[in-house]
C-alpha cells in the first residue's frame, strides 16, 4: 500500500545538541501535550528559529496535532519560522524609545547594513526587529544587541556598537 | 436542576441555572442571531452577532457563552443591538471576498440569509479585498479562503467531533486563515479522515464538495448536530 508523505516522516539526529535540549526539556515537562509552548520556547532557544523539522519533531514527540502546533507557533510573536541571523538587533519603538528617535536609529541601521525590520542580511549574519516595548522606557532609546541592553542610544555610535557586539562585517 | 428568576426582553421567566443565556432564548422562542455557534459542538463567542444587553453591565455580551444568573434583565432586540448586527455583517463581507453571483453557496448560504435578515443593502466599510487562496487538492472538496468568515466552525467540528484536529488557525488578525496540518495542502493532510462534517457545518461556500456549480450547494447540517446527540444517547 501506498502511503502518504508527509514532513512528519524525517527524523531528526538526536545527538544534535540542540534536539537534546529540546529532548531534556520535554523529559522535565513529561512529554505533557500543555507544555507545548514551553518546549516551543526551548526549541526557539537553541535553534534561533523553529524550522519545519524540528515542529514536525515535536509534533511527533508530544502526540499533538500538527495544526495545534502551527497554529502556536503562528499566534505568538516570540516565535518565528524563519531565521533571525545569527546576531540579533532589536530596536525598541515603544512611546519613549519612539519620541527620543527610535526612528533615526533604525534609518541609521538602514543605511549601514541594508536592513529593514524583520529581515535579515544576506549572509544571514544579523537581523533587525523591532519591538512595542520592551519595558527599559527610562533608558530610552533603548535596543538589544544579541540579548544585553543598551542604554540612550545615540544614532551615530549604532554602527561601531553593532559591529563590536556582533562582529559583522559589513 | 435549579430554577432561577429572570427578564428577557420584559418577559419573565424561570430558567434553569448552569444555561447559556442562548439556550435559554431558544428553549422560549426568542430569536437571537448567531453564525459561529452550532448545535452539538462548543462556543467560543467569536462572531460577536449574539450580542445582549444585560441590565448593570455598559458591556454586550455574547449569548452562546455567557450564563444565566438570578434576576438578569436581559434585552434582546434594542437599537443599539441591531445597530451593531448590521455592522458586524457589513464587517464580514467587507473582510474577504464574498460575490454570491459566482459562489456555489448562493440561496443555500448562512452569510447571505443573515445580510437578508439585518437588511444589509449596502456595505459602509471599504472591502478589504484580500489575496486569498484556493485550495483544491483535497480529492472530494474544496477550500476556498475568499468565502470563509473565521467562524472556526470546522477547526471545532473537526477536533470535537471527529476528533482528527485536522483543521487549525494561523496567525492573528486580518492575517488569520484556516490551516490543515503545518498549512500544508489539505490533499497531503496525514490527519484528515475525510469525513466531510468540516463541509457540511460550513455556513458559507468556503468548503464545498468538488464539482459543484454555482447556487447548486446542498449542505446537511442537521447531520452533524444529530450525530452528537445519538452519541450522547448510547443507542
Amino acid at each position: 500500500m501506498k502511503q502518504k508523505k508527509s514532513i512528519l516522516d524525517e527524523n531528526l539526529s538526536r545527538n544534535d545538541p540542540r534536539v537534546k535540549q529540546i529532548l531534556v526539556k520535554m523529559k522535565k515537562e513529561n512529554y505533557r501535550p500543555d507544555a507545548l509552548i514551553e518546549i516551543l520556547h526551548t526549541a526557539q532557544n537553541s535553534y534561533g528559529y523553529l524550522p519545519m523539522s524540528v515542529l514536525a519533531f515535536i509534533t511527533k514527540e508530544l502526540k499533538v496535532p500538527p495544526s495545534r502546533v502551527f497554529s502556536t507557533v503562528t499566534f505568538y510573536h516570540f516565535f518565528s519560522l524563519k531565521s533571525k541571523g545569527e546576531h540579533t538587533c532589536l530596536v525598541c519603538t515603544g512611546t519613549a524609545c519612539y519620541v527620543k528617535g527610535a526612528e533615526r536609529i533604525l534609518s541609521e541601521i538602514e543605511k549601514d547594513f541594508h536592513l529593514k525590520p524583520g529581515m535579515v542580511t544576506n549572509d544571514n549574519k544579523l537581523g533587525l526587529s523591532t519591538a512595542r516595548c520592551i519595558g527599559a522606557c527610562g533608558l530610552a532609546p533603548a535596543m538589544v544587541v544579541d540579548d544585553e541592553v543598551h542604554a540612550k542610544v545615540k544614532p551615530e555610535d549604532v554602527k561601531n556598537m553593532v559591529l563590536s557586539k556582533t562582529g559583522v562585517r559589513v | 436542576m435549579a430554577k432561577i428568576p429572570l427578564t428577557i426582553d420584559g418577559k419573565p421567566l424561570e430558567v434553569d441555572t448552569g444555561k447559556t443565556i442562548l439556550e435559554v432564548c431558544k428553549e422560549n422562542n426568542i430569536e437571537i442571531l448567531t453564525m459561529c455557534h452550532f448545535e452539538g459542538i462548543g462556543d467560543v463567542g467569536a462572531c460577536r452577532l449574539c450580542l445582549v444587553e444585560i441590565e448593570g453591565t455598559t458591556k454586550l455580551l455574547p449569548a452562546c457563552t455567557t450564563k444565566v444568573a438570578a434576576n438578569q434583565v436581559i434585552k434582546t432586540n434594542t437599537e443599539k443591538l441591531k445597530k451593531y448586527q448590521k455592522i458586524t455583517t457589513e464587517l464580514f463581507f467587507a473582510e474577504r471576498n464574498h460575490i454570491c453571483a459566482v459562489c456555489v453557496a448562493d440561496g443555500n448560504c448562512e452569510l447571505q440569509d443573515l445580510g437578508y435578515k439585518v437588511g444589509m443593502d449596502h456595505v459602509r466599510f471599504p472591502y478589504l479585498f484580500p489575496k486569498a487562496e484556493v485550495d483544491t487538492s483535497h480529492p472530494s472538496y474544496v477550500m476556498d479562503h475568499n468565502r470563509c468568515i473565521m467562524c472556526t466552525r470546522c477547526v471545532r467540528v473537526c477536533s470535537e467531533v471527529e476528533g482528527a484536529h485536522n483543521w487549525g488557525v494561523k496567525n492573528r488578525g486580518v492575517e488569520v486563515r484556516i490551516i490543515s496540518d503545518f498549512d500544508t495542502p489539505w490533499g497531503d493532510s496525514t490527519t484528515c479522515t475525510s469525513c466531510s462534517k468540516c463541509v457540511n457545518v460550513c455556513p458559507t461556500g468556503a468548503l464545498w464538495p468538488k464539482a459543484t456549480v454555482q447556487g447548486q450547494l446542498v449542505k446537511n447540517p442537521k447531520m452533524v448536530s444529530e450525530l452528537v446527540a445519538k452519541r450522547k444517547m448510547n443507542l
